[in-house]
């Protein structure tokens, strides 16, 4: 199905299930710990099990001292390193290699993988393993790094800074200035469940069950490394512990469980043990950002600037934290531009709302400067340069934005007229109190996405797809898609996700998951829903679709019968026209947050927290609302705590597990409320449907900085916010 | 982890016994440090005696008023004693503020004073450390050392002790009673319990091969308003960035120690005489010498912060 007109009624808009926030169709297998996660399947036989080793040098090479006594301790099976495994083609997706060796591209990358029958063994002997390492200068330092770095586009190759107008002479002009340096530190993805997979070969073919967002990706790139016809790749991952962005990705655990059951002969495990994970996989890279904005003094924006630099292996990318800025906020007179410089740190790849999170974490805080340097309300500073056009392209409208909506009903839900506007005012006891705002905004992405539904006698509906689950309710909200369209309730729908076996769809990653294969699922109930009605003798432009029948003007049938005498299958996928060119579609929100500051010790707590969220139609309310919380409670973490600690003398990530890489905990988060507002939003998709999962991260960090900020009078640019950064600025001590 | 033999104790002094006989045996009670540090071989024991089948979980009074609190009571059945609430809140709430309810489960009162530092480079066998490894060095100093030790520390090694529990048995003058393998018991001042590294940080106590921990006991109540003001960057589960412990009395004066400091609870006993004269000149007097680095120098004027506040409480 194409969609390249806007989506006009359909069977969706009845909204019976579609749109009810019912509860999650897999939530007792995961409380009951019966969902099988990626370590857990037991369909392969008598697995062995693999220990990887990393390397303990960032740059350099190395040579194995002693690799035979690893290979003749008890119970191994297998010792597989570079040389064993021959050469590895190379993903389209990685930067790094996944098993390096003799050179060795960042600290902790797998060098080796060693197979036996058992874990302790496998560990036990790689643990025996002497490597002798040749250290090479490395740059680990983001800063000086930058200091000869390019500017670069969205995909690391050279560009030039973007600009609208006639930027540094609207600047220059403008009676009221900010230009300020903003920085976020590399974060780390710290999901639940680690990178795991066991894998399998049967002859040429192998099967792999692993923990991966976008299984045609994961596949695709494993059978590249592997120089492997794709086609020999059975890709499995119908449960996902979290990922964040970290697995779309194939990882050292899928490759090095595929090279060892290879040289095992027999299935083999491989977990990567968590204080492995930091270094050894993907990270958001640390961004330092420069924000310009000029304005009029009745507070019109006239220039905005925001540049961007980060850090990536040779050949990476950059964190495109600049994306926002070109479509947020108004101003005839613009520029921003990314630089890249080259780090010899782990990989930087995508995590959560890659560009918009640590872009809104800076441009955000800005705002809140710029507005009072104005001497306005940073609600009203927004609502003035709110767009309804993409400001370089004002031909080109936003298919839907409400941005000014979720503001000003967010402010009245807050009670924001309750915030004092001169910082460092407000006490309660012991406690400096605040109240801080960010705007939220993240693109919305289209993508095809396929999958098959089919309709059987008893009038069950049964789908596939290779959708994933990472915790985010796909299951459910495409058990609710397909009984919307076919009419039947809830729990006449089975849904199987995460196999290669199943139509190719979007997968999850970028909050494109939901909405697009929902879409899917919705073309391919369009083409089951026809085979029916023909079936039936209906005319199916006219069929409706309800209570387990089929209606068409007087006649009416069960919709099993139409499966009398066998399976009916609908297969399609939705794609997409030109529609995201002539509209902008994005997703819009308002963060509001009030933090006390201990007067005393400088602790932040948060005390509320509120967003208000404009993304299309809500398909579960319930899953969406998860997500939300979800997003803010990691905005909380990026704005207080998280931060991969680089130490550029051995270039590495230091606080590598999660007692030193510390995210929220419950008794950091408090209240959180989450409003949707009411949306369909027709130019995006059939489902009118947008992504919500990443819109809930995006600004909460700046939110909670402002706050900071009104509460104690002390601005701090650089994240996390932690109370080191600023003691020494705090109210002195009565 | 590497493979290792492992059995139950029945009685004290076979348990000490088994440990002294052999090199590389360790005690094994909770377990909730050990068993972490064994996955990633920064613990190698070659045998484990579990010592959890001994008599020493209770809480008993002694005949000099205090109590005796066998060495496995759990941290959470501490915790939540009457007696303990009642008469050394400082105790109970210096407990509630570490680890975890899980953690605090398993735990137990003698392996609470045994856990070692959180040092990232200890935690990490690729880096150099003295600790774990005698003479290789300290990546620490000169790397991130946000989270170490400020006084007390060495030039070859800059971890701090890491617990809350043993800050508040430092304010209470605890003893720690310990039986060795030929069946000598002592008492020891818990003063004198840990060490400071200096050349040797690997050496952490004061305890003899061998030597079992196997109660602590707490002398008579000494009244007073109780405190313990743990900072951190989450509000659970972290260690402290400083932690103060404090029994303050009607008359201003009291007991104050410091967690998160040092290699060992840091309690100056002429600094919580200046207590009357404000927060300020006990810090100045208990971090005389300090030797912050750039990263940690915040924890100075935090500890004084932190002690500034409970003051203020002791007051409202």
């Amino acid at each position: 199905m194409k969609f390249d007109t806007p989506a006009q009624t359909n069977p969706i808009d009845k909204m019976v299930v579609v749109g009810r926030a019912v509860d999650r169709i897999d939530g007792p297998l995961k409380t009951t710990g019966t969902a099988t996660y990626a370590y857990e399947h037991r369909e392969a036989v008598n697995p062995a099990y693999g220990w990887v080793i990393g390397s303990a040098i960032a740059k350099g090479s190395f040579r194995w001292l002693n690799l035979n006594e690893v290979r003749a301790a008890p119970g191994v099976i297998a010792v597989v390193t570079a040389q064993e495994a021959g050469p590895l083609g190379k993903g389209d997706f990685n930067t790094a290699k996944l098993l390096g060796g003799p050179d060795v591209d960042h600290y902790h990358q797998a060098i080796g993988v060693v197979v036996a029958e058992t874990l302790e063994q496998a560990r036990a002997a790689a643990a025996l393993a002497r490597v002798e390492y040749a250290r090479a200068e490395g740059q680990f330092d983001l800063v000086k790094a930058l200091d000869t770095a390019a500017v670069v586009g969205d995909n690391g190759k050279p560009a030039s800074p973007e600009i609208v107008g006639t930027f540094d002479a609207a600047f220059a002009a403008a009676p009221v200035k900010l230009d300020a340096e903003y920085t976020t530190p590399d974060h780390s993805h710290a999901m639940m469940e680690p990178f795991a997979s066991i894998a399998v070969w049967n002859g040429d073919e192998l099967t792999v069950w692993t923990s991966h967002q976008l299984i045609d990706w994961g596949r695709s790139d494993l059978a590249k490394m592997l120089n492997i016809p794709k086609d020999k790749v059975r890709f499995l991952s119908p449960y996902i512990g979290g990922g964040f962005g970290g697995k779309l990705w194939v990882r050292a655990d899928a490759v090095l469980a595929a090279l060892g059951a290879k040289a095992a002969g027999r299935a083999v495990k491989v977990a990567l043990p968590r204080p492995f994970m930091m270094n050894n996989s993907t990270h958001r890279p640390a961004t330092r950002q420069r924000i310009r904005i000029g304005a009029r003094q009745d507070g019109t924006i006239t220039a905005i600037g925001h540049e961007s630099g980060s850090g990536d292996l040779p050949g990476g990318s950059p964190e495109t934290a600049t994306g926002q800025t070109k479509l947020l906020y108004a101003g005839a007179n613009r520029l921003t531009a990314l630089r890249l410089a080259v780090l010899d740190l782990p990989e930087g790849n995508a995590m959560r709302a890659p560009g918009e999170a640590p872009g809104m974490m800076a441009l955000e805080i800005a705002m809140d400067e710029m507005a009072e340097k104005l001497g306005m309300d940073p609600v009203a500073f927004r609502i003035k340069n709110d767009t309804q056009v993409d400001p370089a392209r004002p031909e080109r409208r936003f298919s839907q934005r409400q941005l000014v909506r979720c503001l000003t009903e967010g402010a009245e839900r807050f009670v924001w007229s309750r915030r004092n506007p001169k910082p460092g005012q407000t006490r309660d006891g012991r406690w400096l109190t605040g109240l801080g705002v960010a705007a939220a905004f993240r693109n919305h992405m289209s993508g095809t996405s396929a999958a098959r539904v089919h309709l059987d006698a008893d009038g069950k509906v049964a789908v596939e797809t290779d959708m994933t689950d990472i915790g985010t309710g796909s299951y459910t909200i495409i058990a609710q898609t397909a009984a919307e369209m076919m009419g039947v309730p809830l729990d006449a729908v089975t849904v199987k996700l995460g196999s290669s076996e199943f139509p190719v769809s979007v997968g999850s990653g970028g909050q494109w998951g939901a909405a697009n294969s929902t879409a899917g699922v919705y073309a391919a109930c369009v083409r089951l829903r026809e085979a029916i009605a023909q079936k039936l003798g209906f005319d199916p432009a006219s069929a409706l679709f309800e209570g387990g029948f089929v209606r068409s003007g007087n006649r009416s049938a069960r919709l099993g019968e139409a499966a009398a005498q066998g399976r009916l299958t609908g297969e399609d996928k939705i794609e997409y026209g030109t529609l995201g060119k002539t509209w902008q579609l994005s997703t819009f929100g308002a963060h509001f947050v009030e933090v006390g500051v201990d007067a005393y010790t400088g602790v932040t707590r948060l005390r509320r927290m509120l967003a208000v969220c404009a993304a299309g139609r809500i398909i579960n309310p319930k899953s969406a609302r998860s997500q939300v919380i979800g997003a803010m409670t990691m905005g909380v973490g990026s704005a207080l705590m998280e931060e991969l600690v680089v130490d550029k003398r051995f270039g590495f990530f230091v606080n590598h597990d999660l007692a030193s890489y510390e995210v929220p905990v419950h008794a950091d988060i408090p209240h959180q409320d989450v409003i949707f507002l009411d949306e369909a939003d027709d130019k995006a998709n059939p489902m009118k449907a947008k992504g919500v999962g990443e819109l809930g991260l995006c600004g909460v960090g700046a939110a909670v900085a402002n706050a900071i900020y009104n509460a104690t009078g002390v601005r701090i640019r650089d994240y996390p916010l932690t109370l080191d950064k600023y003691l020494d600025k705090l109210p002195p001590l009565v | 982890m590497k493979a290792f033999t492992y059995e139950r104790a029945k009685d004290p002094l076979a348990a000490a016994r088994a440990v002294a006989g052999r090199p590389g045996a360790k005690f094994i009670a909770g377990g909730t440090n050990l068993l972490d540090l064994m996955k990633i071989e920064v613990e190698v024991p070659t045998h484990l005696v579990d010592v959890q089948d001994l008599p020493f979980d209770k809480i008993e009074q002694t005949p000099q008023g205090g109590v005796r609190i066998g060495a496995l009571v759990t941290n959470t059945d501490l915790a939540a004693d009457p007696r303990i609430r009642r008469d050394y809140a400082v105790l109970s709430r210096a407990i509630v503020a570490g680890a975890s309810g899980q953690l605090r489960n398993k735990a137990s009162t003698a392996g609470n004073l045994l856990q070692r530092t959180r040092c990232p480079y200890f935690y990490d066998t690729n880096m150099a450390c003295n600790k774990r490894k005698p003479g290789s060095g300290c990546a620490a100093i000169g790397g991130f050392s946000r989270q170490l030790g400020v006084i007390g520390v060495s030039k070859s090694c800059i971890a701090t002790f890491p617990g809350d529990m043993p800050v508040a048995l430092r304010l209470l003058d605890a003893l720690v009673e310990t039986v060795d393998p030929q069946g000598k018991t002592r008492a020891i001042p818990i003063a004198d319990f840990h060490r400071l590294w200096g050349d040797h940080p690997e050496m952490e106590t004061v305890l003899a091969p061998g030597e079992l921990i196997t109660a602590v006991t707490l002398p008579a109540p000494i009244g007073g308003k109780h405190y313990y003001e743990k900072v951190r960057d989450r509000a659970s589960y972290a260690f402290a960035l400083v932690s103060v412990a404090a029994v303050i009395q009607p008359d201003g004066s009291g007991r104050v120690a410091f967690g998160g400091v040092a290699p060992k609870p840091w309690r100056v006993e002429a600094a919580e005489a200046l207590l009357p004269q404000g927060a300020a000149a006990v810090t100045a007097k208990a971090f005389a010498g300090a030797t912050p680095s750039k990263d940690n120098a915040f924890k100075l004027p935090l500890a004084t912060r932190a002690l500034a506040s409970v003051i203020a409480q002791s007051k409202a």
